[in-house]
């Protein structure tokens, strides 16, 4: 998979979640580690959520996920939601101001985030995730939390075939095989 | 088993774990008879009953799911931040 | 036989197959069923108890008899119903439940001993001596009777589940499920359609009828056609809804691979043979059809009696005859189609019995009205039946009997969430009650309505039904036009006579057996159902339920609907354990969770402890070492004299920012967190509402309104929900933010009298004693990667925690390592871990076992009296607070053997080892390399008071009896001096 800038910084190597796990080419579908951003949770405090939303305008050109729905903002940062009263703010770091607003916690190395993708992506996932992830059900840009197998997840569509898949870093390579083992079957199937 | 989460919509029962009956919590200074209630008595009824449920695999909320336990229908889910079970602070 | 362009098949391509070894031939669109009677097969397996030669019965997934093993080894299947399994080249089926073979089966003896097999014969004869049972009896029985068997070896196919979703469900595609799906469809609703057959049709595809004018086959091929073409509906094929439940739930069984010779290509080794899908529908109508039901007589079970509807079915759809000289014996209409049929395809049909004498005429045979088939003949293949009328019995050869007692509608799914089906006295069936499940609708055949026109009316208003709760608008389109005929019927359900009469040909239950089981006062359904074993196994009774408990019924003078069915459960078909456990094998069962270190650990040849979902290394073996112990001793004195490196990461660690956070944390731990001073790390305690421990862990003060919690690993999931819910449900008014951080830092204990040595080497900038004390806790960064830093120490030396984004915890822990190592250290293992825990006496999940307090952990003191916390009111019954309570203590070897083990119980040296003297339990030991010899944690009645007495520990499982001394649960450096280095 991807790895994030081979070399060290002083003597320290990073390895993202998914390193050592081969990037998969199956029935079509791809499957590969996304690009390491950063991961920030934001949690608005009590009666917070408007003047949050000012604030990751002004710094990233933002608002607030609305409840299963994503935004998108300045230079390629995104808002999504994830979870109750909880956006998880991918690709940059967040801006000091917000912190005013909302407990803003560094997640950046606590997921294995991962991009499904090509036609046939919503079968492979309704073989994992209990549902409906269809395109009339689940638009571009929709995100919500469910599970996968067994692993607590974060689903994310980017676009019609193309979907990114958050679960905790450690569970990485149950993710992958869980994912290799749906996309071998669809594949199968002709 | 189906639960209409108000935030994430319909979502099949096993992102879901139920804690129990939906009790109001016996205030500070309520004394032993209450405390006992509120810990150890369930009423399980054949009918209405208010449960607490945790959407764990989904967004987090804790839940206040109505449903009868006869039929199995489910008449009401709140948000359980919305229906003021902490008792007298 | 085949009859050369009869058929829907015909003129398909020729397909072989072997049945019990012989080369056969069929053709594509065969069934195995339909294949071996186009072969003149008529034998395919042996009877439950009785070892009766059977036939074919049926042509749909209710086949009792036709059952056949496929497969070998971890490939068997056993109970294949040879009427739903569809032939592919290369098929090799066997008969089952026969030795040496279905020809010649040496249990045929059964037969001849019949009255002594009779309903509640195994409950009356192998009653004593009650020891036989298991050894003698239940074995030989299980021997003799019985369907397939498993091979005994793990299967090696793959399955898979799914989950599904849609507006509409519709369960089956005969004439009404097809209208109901083109109804709906054409409105643009979100339509499923499964169909369990192979095809796309249901009895349109067995039936000689017309449809607008036409011949049936055109209107459903444009129909199909039209649904194909239609985005929002699917088709399944192969796929049987199992069972309904709550919400607009179903599940439902594919038969992905049963069709075809397993491959083993690349390709080939992941195709599933089955999926289990779990649905979710808004609505559902139930088109799933009727069965027909046999009449009891007297040797009803002969290979050549089948059911009337099959015999037109392998007619119709296979073009194959069952016999040459067909008999037919009805007491309704309908099965005079079968008669119909026969003679318009040109078979002789020998004779057609009614036992109403109002049934109709036909142009093309003579009816024998009011007469009754009262027995058969023959061996292995039936040869004559014999016919009792007004002028008295006549013998008819005839070696194919199509038979039909009437229709019972597939009520099942209606009745899964505890509905019960209504009696409806026209149509002398049970129909669904209505609103039987919600959001579901019967329609067709399965609701009672038989006719054809009756069913298209009835898809297409149910679909109206659907598409006006979608706020759809129906497409204008008229119902097509067919057959409208009344069902005529008249009640016949068992003839009279002497002999056997079979109603349950699966379990060879017998009119007799069911009069037996009434005479003995077995008169509930339910209780004749379990005597007699009326309606159980693969078939779950689906053509002989309602007429065992009609024979009931009369039997106790009661009516059908007095006496009711026996309970409908899902499944509706057989589903495999391997289906229904998709996926749950090997690394799919469970998640696994592996630490940044996992690498570094295995390459040092670390074995792996399975903790919850976590793998943590046990212990680090060293060349020369030859046991767990050496490794775990060495490590140990690693961190006593050196430095040692241990991943701790698996604790949960869970972020809490807000205004009330402190107030929060007051509230959940016994002792106080808002007076922590912020750089400061502090152990608290939680308890249950209950008044018992929960959970123990630090929790450290990063800022004003900022601390990160850490909770033990097994109860990570349980403490955040628990937050959750203190924070939701009793304190919502509360601004307090949790997120859980434990994947995103990898954090390792760093300790040792060492390791500060080995920090300030690290650390951009070193520290020391003073600016970062015991309890100490900050921000560090190293090698300019910012992480924290916890002063905390598990192992009762001077220790660090160190934190850093996960990223860099592989190489962090390399780093740590290979630092340590020039210090005289290394890695310790969870073993270790142990061991040094327990010489300080600090509690793990062993100990909080969710039977102590925080008294007898000797925590007493962390209970707060200046403020409220959970727990508080119950922790202070008395009979938590009770000095007979059992409390923490420790424990060492003074008697002969030194052997301590985790699970003795502990007993007064004078006392017997009896339950009744119990005092108590060990929780923890471990081998101190300190203190040269075993030590151990436990709980002890009125333990504080007993420090220095003798106690007896007795561990039956490892045969451990030895005499322990009772001291403090800390065995070392009491004053915790090291620890503040």
């Amino acid at each position: 998979m991807i790895q994030r800038g081979n070399g060290p910084v002083a003597e320290l190597l990073i390895r993202t979640a998914c390193d050592g796990l081969e990037a998969l080419n199956i029935g079509g579908l791809s499957l590969a580690e996304s690009a390491p951003q950063s991961l920030t949770t934001l949690a608005p405090f009590r009666g917070q959520e408007a003047a949050l939303g000012k604030a990751m305008t002004a710094a990233h050109g933002l608002t607030f996920p609305p409840v299963k729905g994503s935004t998108l903002g300045k230079e390629g940062a995104r808002a999504i939601w994830f979870g109750r009263d909880m956006g998880l703010l991918i690709g940059p770091d967040p801006d000091p101001s917000l912190a005013k607003h909302a407990a803003l916690t560094d997640q950046s190395a606590g997921w294995a985030v991962i991009e499904l993708a090509g036609v046939g992506t919503e079968d492979v996932l309704a073989r994992l995730c209990p549902v409906d992830l269809r395109l009339a059900q689940f638009g571009i840009g929709a995100s919500l939390r469910t599970e996968l197998k067994h692993m607590m997840a974060s689903i994310f569509r980017l676009d019609k075939d193309r979907f990114q898949i958050m679960v905790f870093r450690s569970m990485a390579k149950t993710l992958h095989h869980d994912i290799k083992t749906a996309m071998e079957a669809r594949a199968a199937r002709g | 088993m189906r639960i209409t989460c108000p935030l994430c919509g319909e979502r099949d029962r096993r992102e879901f774990n139920v804690k129990g009956a939906a009790l109001d919590r016996p205030g500070e200074g309520a004394d032993q008879d209450a405390w006992h209630t509120y810990v150890n008595l369930r009423q399980n009824p054949a009918g209405v009953l208010a449960e607490l449920w945790y959407h764990e695999m989904g967004c987090g909320s804790w839940l206040t799911v109505t449903r009868n336990t006869v039929t199995h229908e489910i008449l009401k889910v709140e948000l359980a931040s919305q229906t003021e079970m902490g008792g007298a602070a | 036989m085949r009859i050369a362009g009869q058929g829907r098949v015909s003129g398909a391509k020729t397909v072989n197959f072997t049945f019990n070894g012989r080369h056969l031939m069929g053709l594509e669109g065969d069934t195995l069923a339909s294949a071996l009677l186009a072969n003149d097969i008529h034998l395919v397996g042996r009877s439950f108890k009785y070892h009766r030669p059977r036939g074919i019965l049926t042509a749909g997934s209710e086949e009792p008899n036709a059952l056949v093993t496929l497969g070998q080894g971890g490939q068997q299947d056993p109970n294949i119903r040879a009427t739903t399994q569809e032939l592919y080249e290369g098929l090799e089926a066997r008969s089952q439940n026969c030795w040496p073979s279905v020809e010649h089966d040496v249990l045929a003896v059964n037969n001849l001993a019949a009255p002594f097999f009779g309903a509640g014969f195994y409950y009356k004869t192998f009653m004593w001596p009650a020891a036989f049972w298991e050894k003698l009896y239940e074995p030989m029985i299980r021997r003799a009777a019985g369907l397939g068997a498993l091979s005994g070896q793990a299967d090696t196919d793959c399955y898979e589940k799914a989950f599904a979703f849609c507006d509409l469900l519709v369960v089956g595609s005969g004439p009404a499920g097809l209208m109901a799906a083109l109804t709906a469809g054409r409105a643009g609703a979100d339509v499923l359609l499964l169909e369990e057959d192979s095809q796309l049709g249901g009895r349109l595809l067995v039936e000689q009828e017309e449809i607008d004018g036409k011949p049936a086959s055109v209107w459903l091929q444009r129909a199909l056609a039209e649904l194909q073409a239609l985005d929002s509906v699917r088709l399944m094929k192969r796929t049987a809804v199992t069972g309904a439940y709550d919400q607009g739930t179903y599940g439902a069984l594919e038969r992905v691979g049963h069709h075809e010779m397993r491959r083993h290509s690349l390709k080939g080794s992941h195709r599933p043979r089955e999926c289990f899908w779990r649905i979710a529908a808004k609505h559902c109508i139930l088109a799933a059809g009727a069965i027909e039901r046999p009449v009891a007589f007297r040797n009803n079970d002969r290979p050549g009696v089948m059911m009337a509807s099959a015999v037109r079915a392998y007619l119709n759809r296979w073009g194959v005859a069952p016999g040459e000289r067909v008999t037919l014996f009805a007491n309704n209409d309908d099965a005079h189609r079968t008669a119909r049929d026969l003679v318009q395809a040109g078979v002789h049909l020998a004779a057609v019995v009614d036992s109403r004498h109002d049934a109709p005429d036909s142009d093309f045979y003579t009816v024998m009205r009011g007469a009754q088939v009262c027995d058969t003949s023959g061996g292995k293949r039936l040869e004559s039946i014999t016919v009792r009328s007004v002028r008295g019995e006549e013998k008819i050869q005839t070696d194919c009997l199509a038979m039909s007692g009437g229709w019972n509608p597939s009520v099942h799914l209606t009745c899964h969430l505890n509905a019960r089906p209504v009696w409806r006295r026209e149509v002398l069936a049970f129909v669904p009650a209505a609103g039987a499940v919600p959001g579901m609708q019967a329609v067709g055949a399965c609701n009672g309505t038989f006719s054809t026109q009756g069913a298209l009316n009835e898809g297409a208003m149910a679909a109206d039904v659907v598409l006006d709760a979608l706020g759809l608008q129906r497409a204008e389109a008229a119902v097509p036009v067919a057959e409208d005929s009344p069902y005529q019927i008249a009640p016949l359900w068992a003839v009279p006579g002497k002999g056997r009469a079979w109603l349950d040909f699966q379990n060879d239950v017998t009119v007799k057996d069911v009069t037996q089981a009434a005479t003995e006062n077995f008169s509930s359904v339910e209780h004749m159902k379990r005597y007699t074993t009326q309606g159980m196994a693969t078939d779950q009774g689906k053509n002989s339920n309602v007429a065992a408990l009609a024979v009931l019924a009369d039997v106790t003078g009661r009516s059908i609907p007095e006496t009711g069915t026996t309970t409908f459960r899902p499944p509706f078909v057989p589903v495999s354990i391997g289906a229904m456990g998709a996926g749950a094998v090997d690394h799919g069962f469970k998640p696994q969770r592996f630490l940044t270190s996992h690498g570094a650990s295995e390459e040092r040849g670390a074995s792996h402890l399975e903790v919850g979902l976590w793998y943590r290394a046990a212990y680090f073996p060293k060349p020369g070492e030859t046991n767990w112990r050496q490794s775990c001793d060495r490590e140990a004195m690693w961190v006593r004299r050196a430095v040692g490196i241990c991943d701790v990461s698996t604790l949960g660690k869970i972020d809490i920012q807000g205004p009330d956070a402190a107030k929060l944390l007051d509230f959940v731990y016994t002792n106080t967190f808002s007076t922590l001073k912020q750089g400061r790390v502090r152990y608290g305690l939680m308890l249950r509402e209950d008044g018992f421990v929960m959970d123990d862990g630090t929790c450290a003060r990063l800022g004003e309104s900022h601390y990160v919690m850490t909770t033990t690993t097994a109860a990570a999931g349980e403490v955040m929900a628990h937050l959750e819910f203190v924070a939701q449900v009793l304190r919502p008014e509360w601004d307090v933010r949790f997120t859980s951080v434990t994947e995103h830092w990898a954090q390792f204990a760093i300790a040792g009298p060492k390791s500060r040595d080995l920090l300030s080497s690290l650390l951009d900038e070193p520290i020391d004693n003073s600016s970062w004390p015991f309890m100490a806790c900050g921000e560090v960064s190293v090698m300019g990667i910012k992480g924290r830093l916890f002063r905390i120490s598990f192992s009762g030396e001077e220790a660090y925690e160190l934190a850093l984004p996960a990223d860099y915890g592989d190489s962090l822990f390399r780093t740590l390592l290979a630092r340590a190592e020039t210090l005289g250290g290394g890695a310790y293992g969870m073993e270790a871990l142990n061991v040094l825990r327990i010489e300080k006496g600090f509690i793990t999940h062993a100990e909080i076992n969710g039977t102590v307090t925080a008294h007898d952990l000797g925590l007493a003191r962390m209970l707060s009296k200046k403020k409220d916390f959970i727990g508080k009111a119950m922790a202070h019954r008395p009979g938590l607070m009770d000095a007979d309570r059992m409390q923490m203590i420790g424990l060492k070897p003074t008697g002969a053997v030194k052997e301590l083990s985790a699970g003795a119980h502990l007993f007064s040296p004078e006392d017997p080892i009896e339950r009744v003297h119990d005092q108590g339990y060990v929780t923890s030991v471990g081998f101190s390399p300190e203190l040269g010899h075993m030590i151990a944690l436990g709980f002890l009645k009125r333990g504080s008071a007993r420090i220095g007495d003798e106690i007896r520990l007795v561990d039956h499982m490892r045969g451990i009896d030895t005499l322990c001394e009772v001291v403090e649960p800390v065995f070392y450096d009491p004053e915790g001096e090291r620890t503040r280095g």
